[in-house]
């Protein structure tokens, strides 16, 4: 007995161009391949049963990368999971990203998982959302009409679905440079440790030189259909001093902030809770990290 | 059909295959490499796990034809020398009982210790292994195998 998928046609594009040319003469019963990681499972259960995959391994060369933009980060596509957990660009300059890469699934799916793929499959339960909607990251979108960045707060339109159009790949993420004193954090609670996130918190903080905080992003994932940003939780905190005192206020408005759903994996207020105990965990976190650096 | 050429084990090789074939499959069917195991074809258990240009993978959740042009190794080609001290560390710590989950842990610790290059704390063990499931030893003597067969590799 296996798990086989259903047949299809195979398509090895040598650039992205081609790749996009691919997708749009194919139509929408085509999917990109990337690392595999969340379609082929899906195609072995026949959850998807694509008529024809366009590979995207064959564009490594042009769309896997790390690279200084300036005042961002830029990450191609098809960098895994493992490639952006190491790189020393992103430890650097926004360790927020590299964190959340470091708790994604096992060893295994971390070396085939592209940051691509994940964020087009746009699970609910992902972490990289959570960091993208905690940092306002850029998604770049590649089509037959060239390129267009998009906000990651509007390129999750609901569970599974993007904003992408059809014929279109994520070719790049940028986040931005975190400055100044700062530290970052992701915090999950899942069922095993190699498993999606029952809920997760993503948070950076940076402080002025009284240690008041002057910009703070949170991003949570496992609460609805989309990453969440509770900006109005953010905005109190502008001005505050950063403490113990401040990551539990912080803490119980963001498990204020949302209604999570109650599933298989969790009741919704088992994950009111675990969010107030990660983002308090998160915040105090930072706060030590921000004064050991002094 | 889709013609592969992929390098096992150090040795060359080109097929016709479909392009819905499982390298796991390929592995075992078309090369006759039966460290290849399956446990839950389902990406979970880690039983099928072998490197490919050099990072451990599930082989169960790879198509074959995404190791066109790249190299595999299994437990094979690791141990074409005699016992790899990973197996041997196993035999002698009670690493494996029923031995189903024993190459694919083999190889994600070799990927590990050849990565890391220096003997690694249990903690940092375990979190290596999170990927492969075993469902006889309770992950002890795994773990004390990998520490032993680490001092003896790097210590
Ligand atoms: C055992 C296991 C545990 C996991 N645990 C976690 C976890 O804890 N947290 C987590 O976040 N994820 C987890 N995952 C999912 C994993 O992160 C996947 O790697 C990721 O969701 C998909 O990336 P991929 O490159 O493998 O994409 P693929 O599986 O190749 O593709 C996924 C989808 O995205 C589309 N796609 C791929 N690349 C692009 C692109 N560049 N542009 C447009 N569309 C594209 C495909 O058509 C497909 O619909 C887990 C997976 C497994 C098997
Ligand atoms: S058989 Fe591949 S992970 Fe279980
Ligand atoms: S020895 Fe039996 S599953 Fe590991």
């Amino acid at each position: 007995m296996s798990l086989y998928p259903r047949n299809f046609q195979l398509h090895v594009p040598t650039s992205l161009r081609e790749a996009i040319e691919a997708l749009e003469a194919l139509g929408e019963d085509a999917k990109p391949l990337a690392g595999g990681q969340s379609l082929i499972p899906m195609m072995k259960l026949r959850i998807a049963a694509p008529s024809a995959l366009v590979y995207l391994g064959p564009l490594k060369g042009e769309l896997s990368y790390v690279r200084d933009g300036g005042d961002y980060v830029e990450i191609g596509a098809l960098t895994t999971h493992s490639e952006v957990a190491e790189s020393p660009l992103l430890r650097r300059w926004n360790p927020l990203v590299s964190e959340a890469a470091a708790h994604i699934g096992d060893t295994q799916v971390r070396n085939m998982g592209t940051i691509g793929g994940s964020l087009a499959h746009a699970d609910p339960s992902a972490d990289y959302p959570a960091a993208m909607a905690a940092l306002g990251a850029e998604i770049v979108v590649a089509g037959k009409s060239g390129t267009r960045t998009v906000p990651a707060g509007e390129f999750f339109v609901d569970a599974y679905t993007t904003s992408l159009r059809p014929g279109e790949l994520v070719a790049a993420v940028r986040v931005p440079k975190l400055r100044g004193r700062y530290g970052a954090a992701y915090g999950k609670v899942a069922r095993i440790a190699t498993d999606f996130a029952i809920v997760g918190v993503a948070v950076h903080v940076s402080v002025d030189e009284r240690g008041h905080v002057d910009n703070m992003g949170i991003g949570l994932t496992g609460v609805g259909p989309t990453p969440h940003r509770p900006r109005d939780v953010e905005e109190v905190a502008l001005g505050e001093r950063l403490g113990p005192e401040l990551a539990e206020r912080i803490a119980a408005a963001v498990s204020r902030s949302v209604d999570p759903p109650t599933d298989l994996r969790a009741t919704s207020e088992y994950r009111r809770r675990a969010l107030r105990a990660l983002t308090e965990r998160a915040l105090r976190r930072i706060y030590l990290d921000i004064a050991r650096a002094q | 059909m889709v013609a592969i050429r992929v390098r096992v084990n150090g040795a060359h090789y080109e097929h016709d295959v479909e392009p819905r074939l499982l390298l796991a499959h390929y592995l075992r069917d078309y090369i006759g490499l039966r460290s290849v195991r399956i446990g839950c074809d389902t990406t979970n258990c880690g039983a099928c796990t072998v490197l490919l240009d050099g990072k451990a993978v599930k082989s169960c959740t790879v198509f074959a034809f995404m190791a066109d042009n790249a190299e595999v190794v299994t437990l094979e080609g690791i141990s074409e020398g005699g016992l790899h001290p990973l197996q041997r560390a196993l035999a002698e710590e009670h690493g494996l009982q029923c031995g189903y989950c024993t190459s694919g842990m083999v190889m994600t610790l070799y990927y590990y210790l050849n990565k890391a290059r220096r003997v690694p704390s249990e903690d940092e063990v375990r979190r290596a292994i999170e990927g492969n499931l075993c469902r006889c030893t309770g992950y002890v003597g795994v773990v004390r195998a990998a520490l032993k067969a680490a001092r003896e590799m790097y210590g």
